[in-house]
């Protein structure tokens, strides 16, 4: 165990102490407990970039089950590093912001910072193994803690709809994820991510690299809220508003944009994989963005904004893997640029969503309301907060000076590279992507102009509020002031991450594109001249500026009014036709008559036993065989006949007697057959039997003393004539193929010289094989002893 | 003869099944009853039919039965006996409990749902 598995497992030790920090310290919020261990482990990250940034990584194995090559591997690179200084930097700021913004005497502090802790150790574990399965055990542990995160105010209708939601898509997605890992195990042999993509010539040649690749994706798009599974996302808000902010804009929701990017030296380069990342991506972002204008409540705003920009990443990380496709080194920059727009977007939407969330969190906690037709004029009252959602929206809407802008102009280089690709059908489809982009962009820009305007500017009426609105404590403010900060000071300095985060993420994602000591040229800079893309964003903000002033005629449309996405109506329709077509089929077949079970199990035995015995040919006839006489066959005659008075009988008298008739030709045929035990016993058990039966009919009821002979049912009959020749069919064949010879010689030669008795058959019963006879005794102990507490037990009242 | 046996067993097993698929428990438990007689003809003929003296030393005679099917189905009789009576008791409590001896009308999904 090195520093580095400490530092991956910590969250979950401290997560063990929190119940006795919250019981024994009541005076001190348990939030400044938890504070200490993400800072802790931000430094000790940022204490890493060295070594990544000069093209260093970090491995440490710890063996966990190594008969199955499953270890406890830790990969330090600079995407994984990108992750981890995300989760403990964002994991910091919203720690801190949860002690202001949950109450400390009115919540459960202690559920809040065990699952919180629980998600931060997950995300480690997910962005730092390098082990599959040990990457898909925190991969479900991050789906957990986010259904408890969600489900936190457990009372709420709506919260506990939201985790089961989010539950059910993501474990979808996680168990598609396990499928494609083993398939990735029996194409490569092994589950670490470094040897498969050492051995990725075999990967690319396989059958299974396609059902490999679209059940990965399958589990990255689920968790990554992409089109259609992204409407677990909206309804996930139901979280405190920390939860959103760290695990539904910054973190949880990037876990799949992470498996995407670790895995493109593997998938990256084919055409499936490409279309797919930017076909879904870009769907995505623009539905995102559409739906985020319908919405009414601010968080409902922000999760589809969320699922846009997820959308526009994952687009990017598609695109950008044609680079790989061109692996001999032409024209690479063209391609390249788009998976630097993608890690750098990814660095600003954390900052920026993050920042934005929590204002919102803090516009709710202050006023009590979220919904932007009550709210209005706060910027007058809250204007720190107001000053930090500018920041946040003018870079969410792609604005200059802020990071956002940067990224945005290198969205759209990306697009616009993306139509000259000579490769995957582009010149055909390709024009379709800067379109949907800029259309997507310029919904975006319409959104955050509505959050902003709808929020802060307008008349401020006191009297729609239920509590007297004020700006927020300062506790409460200190993260999103730093994370609009460095939106503010990436956006001046965009240089700052370029060798430190952004190059070693690169060379993690295209790791076979640098020859030895080279480095991808990032130069990211506001100024570009008059190229397309400005006027493309000039477009975007002119263009979303109408969409907002003309949002007073839109807005009676039903497209507005309308606010749930029609996707959750499929997603509600298969849970409700799921549970009710499986309590239909369920009741169909489980009627309660055992009538019914016991027809499935003979159809069942004689179909199966019946085709196999065909299909195998194990029919056999002929043999050596007793010879036949007229006294067997006549007692055989004589069997049948009371067995069918037994079948037809229509009074119970006659059906005892053709049951007695029955065991005493079978004690006949036992002296016939040389088994003078055998014909003993079945004698004085047959005339017991026939007095049991005679005992307990006689109690039976009044109303139908007459036994009536139950109509003759065809059904009934086919079955059991079924049963009856195939029991005939296999006891003829069973007879005429034996393999080996039985034991009797040992028993004929052992029975006196070993166990000093010559009736063998009771020799066997109590010598050789007395442990049967010990527990048929037992059996009839326990018969003897149930009958009498049948008898004799009443418990029941209305028992008489 | 083995064959005149099996298909003895064969219509026993037929009208055992086709009483244990009736309505009626009387008629179920008389069903099992003919349905383990058909079993235990089975176990006999399947282990070889008058292959020689009863299995008893003091006969001294050249070839035996085999006697391991007969300790087996004398070991089955016992069992069925002890089930068997346990049904039928059970069968007489049931008539008392519910007042029925109709299975159809012991289903008890109504009181279920």
């Amino acid at each position: 165990m090195t520093v580095l598995h400490w530092a991956t497992i910590s969250p979950f030790l401290l997560a063990i102490l929190i119940p006795f920090l919250y019981k024994y310290a009541r005076s001190i919020h348990t939030g400044w407990f938890v504070l200490i261990l993400p800072l802790v482990l931000f430094v000790y990250f940022i204490r890493q970039l060295p070594i990544t940034s000069n093209g260093g990584t970090v491995e440490h194995t710890v063996p966990w089950v190594p008969s199955l090559g499953i270890h406890f591997n830790v990969y330090l690179d600079g995407l994984s590093l990108l992750f981890a200084l995300l989760i403990t930097g964002i994991g910091t700021l919203v720690v801190l912001y949860s002690i202001y913004y949950l109450s400390k005497t009115k919540e459960k502090l202690n559920n809040f910072y065990v699952y919180l802790l629980m998600f931060m150790g997950a995300m480690l574990g997910v962005v730092l193994s390098d082990n599959l399965i040990v990457l898909y055990a925190f991969w479900e542990l991050t789906s957990l803690a986010s259904s408890l995160l969600i489900s936190y105010w457990y009372h709420r209708k709506k919260s506990t709809y939201g985790a089961q939601k989010s539950m059910l898509i993501t474990v979808f997605g996680g168990f598609a994820m396990l499928a494609g890992f083993a398939l990735l195990y029996l194409i490569t042999g092994t589950f670490s991510i470094r040897e498969i993509i050492a051995s990725v010539d075999v990967v690319a040649a396989s059958n299974l690299f396609l059902p490999a690749m679209l059940l990965i994706l399958l589990g990255a798009f689920t968790k990554s809220a992409q089109f259609p599974f992204h409407i677990w996302l909206p309804d996930a808000m139901e979280a405190p508003t920390p939860v959103s902010a760290y695990l539904h804009s910054a973190t949880m929701v990037k876990a799949g944009i992470y498996l995407v990017a670790r895995l493109t030296p593997v998938f990256g380069g084919a055409a499936e994989w490409f279309w797919l990342l930017s076909g879904f991506g870009i769907i995505t972002l623009f539905w995102g963005s559409l739906s985020a204008v319908r919405q009414k409540d601010l968080k409902g705003i922000l999760a589809f904004s969320t699922i846009s920009q997820l959308g526009l990443i994952m687009c990017l990380l598609g695109l950008g893997s044609a680079s790989l496709y061109f692996s001999d080194g032409t024209n690479t920059e063209m391609y390249t640029i788009a998976v630097l727009a993608a890690i750098f977007h990814l660095i600003n939407h954390a900052t920026f969503k993050g920042s934005l969330f929590m204002t919102a969190g803090i516009i709710d906690h202050e006023t009590g309301t979220r919904d932007i037709r009550n709210l209005g004029g706060l910027m007058t009252i809250m204007p720190i907060t107001f000053t930090i959602s500018l920041i946040g929206l003018a870079s969410m809407a792609g604005l200059p000076p802020f990071n956002g802008f940067l990224s945005k102009e290198m969205f759209f280089t990306g697009v616009l590279n993306a139509t000259e690709l000579g490769i995957f059908n582009m010149p055909t489809w390709g024009l379709l992507f800067p379109i949907l982009a800029w259309v997507a962009s310029i919904f975006t820009f319409a959104y955050c102009a509505i959050l902003f305007f709808k929020t802060f500017t307008g008349p401020f009426k006191p009297e729609k509020y239920d509590v007297k609105v004020h700006e927020a404590p300062i506790g409460m403010l200190i993260s999103p002031i730093v994370l609009g900060s460095l939106v503010v000071i990436f956006g001046f300095f965009p240089n700052l991450l370029a060798y430190t985060l952004i190059n070693p993420a690169m060379e993690a994602i295209l790791p076979t594109l640098l020859a030895e000591g080279e480095v991808f040229k990032i130069d990211i800079y506001h100024w570009h001249g008059f190229n397309l893309e400005l006027f493309m964003t000039i477009g975007v903000i002119i263009l979303g500026s109408l969409v907002f002033l003309t949002m007073k005629k839109w807005a009676q449309m039903s497209f507005y009014l309308r606010e749930r996405d029609p996707i959750n109506y499929l997603y509600d329709g298969a849970l409700a036709g799921i549970s009710t077509g499986g309590k239909r089929l369920t009741s169909t077949y489980m009627t309660g008559s055992i009538r019914h079970y016991l027809i499935y199990i003979y159809s069942f035995m004689v179909l199966f036993i019946g085709y196999m015995f065909f299909k195998l040919d194990g029919f056999a006839f002929g043999g050596e065989a007793a010879p036949i006489t007229f006294f067997e066959t006549l007692i055989g005659v004589v069997m049948v006949t009371a067995a069918l008075v037994v079948m037809f009988a229509k009074t119970r008298l006659t059906a005892i007697v053709g049951l007695g008739a029955v065991g005493y030709s079978l004690a006949t045929f036992f002296v016939f057959f040389r088994a003078p035990d055998l014909a003993l016993t079945q004698m004085v058990i047959e005339t017991v039997s026939a007095v049991l039966f005679l005992l307990c009919f006689y109690h039976l009821p009044v109303f139908k003393q007459k036994f009536e002979s139950t109509s003759f049912k065809v059904g009934n009959f086919i079955v059991s004539l079924g049963v009856g020749i195939l029991i005939t069919l296999l006891a003829i064949s069973s007879h005429n193929s034996k393999f080996f010879e039985s034991l009797k010689d040992y028993f004929v030669q052992a029975s006196y010289d070993e166990a000093g008795g010559k009736n063998m058959v009771n020799v066997i019963l109590v010598d050789f094989r007395g442990f049967d006879t010990l527990f048929e005794i037992l059996v009839l102990g326990i018969a003897a002893l149930g009958i009498y507490s049948m008898i004799k037990l009443r418990l029941a009242k209305e028992d008489h | 003869m083995e064959i005149v046996i099996s298909i003895v067993v064969g219509i026993l097993f037929m009208i055992g099944t086709y009483l244990i698929l009736s309505k009626n428990v009387t008629r179920i438990i008389i069903g099992t009853g003919i349905l383990s007689h058909g079993v235990h003809l089975l176990l006999l003929t399947m282990g070889g039919l008058k292959q020689g003296a009863a299995p008893l030393l003091g006969q001294e005679a050249a070839a035996y039965s085999d006697p391991l099917p007969q300790a087996l189905i004398l070991t089955a009789i016992v069992i069925s006996f002890g089930v068997t009576s346990f049904f039928l008791v059970l069968a007489y409590r049931a008539y008392n409990v519910h007042g029925t001896d109709d299975m159809e009308q012991m289903r008890g999904l109504e009181s279920d749902e």
